[in-house]
């Protein structure tokens, strides 16, 4: 899931309480997550779905991804190719069902800095956020060990598969 | 209690026994056996499924399981009845027996068919899960990836979490409830008390039935809480015993204790609590009737979890006796669960609730998150007694959704507009 230094992507800001019906609108719930993700975020931006690129970073201000349990709210991020969801707080369900489904979220004090547009390199490992120059615009809180392997199996299915297959 | 055990919480003694512990530390991570896990139809068999078949096992024991549809009964139109039709295969299928199809809403149905009890530790498929703590287990809301996994291993990860006391000391008064407590905190505490417990505790919650406290730990999800917990007590331990549930010495005697560490304490006073009003599209927007503006409402809804059991049918029908809903407002109830009906059927309440004008709908979780019918048009204006009023949620992203008690909707039915519930009970 590491995006290497020289990839640029995208940063898409959004505030706080960015929650599940807004990600995975309550209307869409019976379609398949592909009919799901075209609605994703689009109360709040209608252009986001269509524009998104592989690899970008949605950033959140507090409470991102409170709501509902439904887990197609990270699902449709992970859909649209977002590479990882920094934020300056995060909803327990929301946080679990990314890390579940190999979707990196990431904590950091430095969220508010970042801004909408700006083009920046993420190292998951380090959890620091660089601007194409090189500066460092956000240190994130590191994942714990055990859910940076979830991330780096895909899911927690693939690693519960890895597990059962050892025994 | 031994002395070189610390003080703990109620849900740390709780994590600990299920984690195979003495004790647990705030912040330690630990792998907990799960007592009971539930999941309904929109996140429970459709989404978890195909997660088992590619881990190529089945489920680690299907008496811990209790399965309810609710979501998408009954079916509005062919996808939700394929939902609902593949959530009976799997119940026979892996051969689960509580299985509760079309009968009521997932988080009443648990303790109306005596699944709750003190000190267990359950997961639920649905954010509102915390619901659970109202009979003292520690009940958390996990996703559907999440459930297949337990329900593969029967185990789960938890961070215990650090708690807060909110105590509320004092009588409510005529025609305040449980649902104003919450809507007070979610605009005091606000809605990111990330990975914390929320444990009530004080007289006011002492005196309440336990539909009252099911509220109480229902929308602690809207604090952002891990869970919201409340200690069994007299009330419980009869609730309980009216279903025919034994209980264990140790469930009996489950209290956090006295010294144990609290992240933070708040107390309030019941007493000069006002109904509150929460305006879109937030919970935490909340604000006393008095200082609401009196928004014109083309619905009134009285439905689920949070909304439509039984004693909120009764509040409502409080107002609604002998009273007419305004003309050019509708007012629709989705009752909790079939026996909720009947039971309002059999003493006369639902009778009074269809003369004043009432829409009977069916049970389930209805429009309370766009799933069901009574769903807004762009730009209506309604009052809910639901948990949450998040942008688009009910329906269009342009609806206007007011949360409330079952008080303050039946009284703005009646008024056609945001009204205080006080002025019709003397």
């Amino acid at each position: 899931m590491t995006i290497s230094p020289p990839t640029l992507v995208r940063i898409w800001k959004f505030g706080d309480q960015i929650d599940t019906d807004v990600l995975a609108p309550g209307r869409y719930m019976k379609g398949t997550i592909d009919e799901i993700a075209v609605h994703c975020l689009e109360a709040v931006r209608p252009e986001f779905a269509a524009a998104v690129k592989p690899g970008d970073i949605v950033v959140g201000g507090v409470g991102f991804g409170i709501g509902s349990s439904r887990e197609q709210a990270a699902q449709a991020l992970i859909h649209l190719g977002v590479g990882a969801v920094i934020a300056t707080g995060v909803a327990r369900i929301f946080y679990r069902n990314a890390i579940n489904l190999g979707l990196p979220v990431l904590v950091s004090p430095d969220a508010a800095k970042l801004m909408d547009g700006t083009m920046v390199t993420f190292d998951l490992d380090s959890g620091v956020v660089k601007n194409a120059q090189g500066d460092t615009l956000a240190q994130c809180e590191k994942l714990p060990g055990f859910l940076l392997e979830i991330v780096r199996d895909g899911g927690l299915i693939p690693n519960l598969k890895k597990k059962l297959a050892r025994g | 209690m031994s002395p070189q055990t610390p003080a703990q919480t109620i849900s740390q003694k709780i994590i600990a026994r299920a984690a195979g512990l003495t004790s647990v530390n705030v912040g330690e991570i630990v792998t907990c056996t799960v007592d009971l896990a539930m999941m309904h139809d929109s996140g429970g068999p459709r989404r978890v499924e195909s997660k088992l078949k590619e881990l190529g096992v089945g489920i680690w024991d299907a008496s811990k399981v209790v399965l309810v549809s609710d979501h998408y009964t009954p079916a509005i139109d062919v996808d939700s009845a394929g939902i609902l039709s593949l959530t009976r295969k799997f119940a026979a299928l892996h051969q689960i027996k509580n299985f509760y199809d079309g009968v009521g809403i997932c988080h009443v149905i648990l303790p109306e068919r005596g699944h709750m009890r003190p000190g267990i530790f359950a997961v639920g498929g649905d954010s509102h899960s915390p619901s659970g703590g109202a009979y003292g287990a520690f009940m958390v809301g996990i996703g559907a990836t999440e459930m297949a996994g337990v329900l593969a291993t029967g185990e789960i990860w938890v961070r215990v979490p650090e708690t807060i006391r909110v105590e509320w000391q004092g009588a409510l008064g005529r025609g305040l409830t449980a649902k104003d407590i919450l809507l007070k905190l979610c605009a005091t505490l606000g809605m990111n008390n990330d990975y914390k417990v929320i444990e009530y505790t004080g007289s006011t919650v002492t005196a309440m039935p336990m539909n009252e406290r099911l509220t109480m730990s229902n929308m602690s999800a809207e604090l952002g809480a891990k869970t919201g917990i409340i200690a069994p007590d007299a009330t419980t331990f009869a609730d309980l015993a009216a279903k025919g549930v034994m209980l264990k010495a140790w469930q009996q005697s489950l209290q956090s204790d006295a010294d144990a560490n609290y992240a933070a304490r708040h107390v309030f006073d019941a007493t000069t609590l006002a109904p509150q009003v929460a305006a879109p599209h937030s919970p935490a927007n909340s604000h006393s009737v008095t200082d609401t503006d009196k928004v014109k409402l083309d619905q009134a809804y009285l439905g689920a979890c949070t909304g439509a059991k039984e004693n909120d049918l009764r509040m409502a029908a409080e107002i609604l006796k002998g009273r007419k809903v305004a003309a050019g407002t509708r007012l629709l109830i989705a009752p909790a669960s079939t026996m909720t009906t009947a039971k309002l059927a059999a003493d006369g309440t639902l009778a009074i609730l269809l003369e004043a004008g009432a829409q009977l709908l069916p049970t389930g979780c209805g429009a309370c998150a766009g799933y069901g019918a009574g769903v807004l048009a762009d730009g209506e204006v309604s009052i809910a007694s639901t948990a949450r009023n998040f942008k688009g949620r009910m329906g269009s992203a342009t609806a206007q959704v007011y949360l409330a008690s079952p008080y303050t909707v039946a009284a703005s039915a009646v008024k056609g507009e945001i009204a205080d519930p006080r002025e019709f009970l003397a």
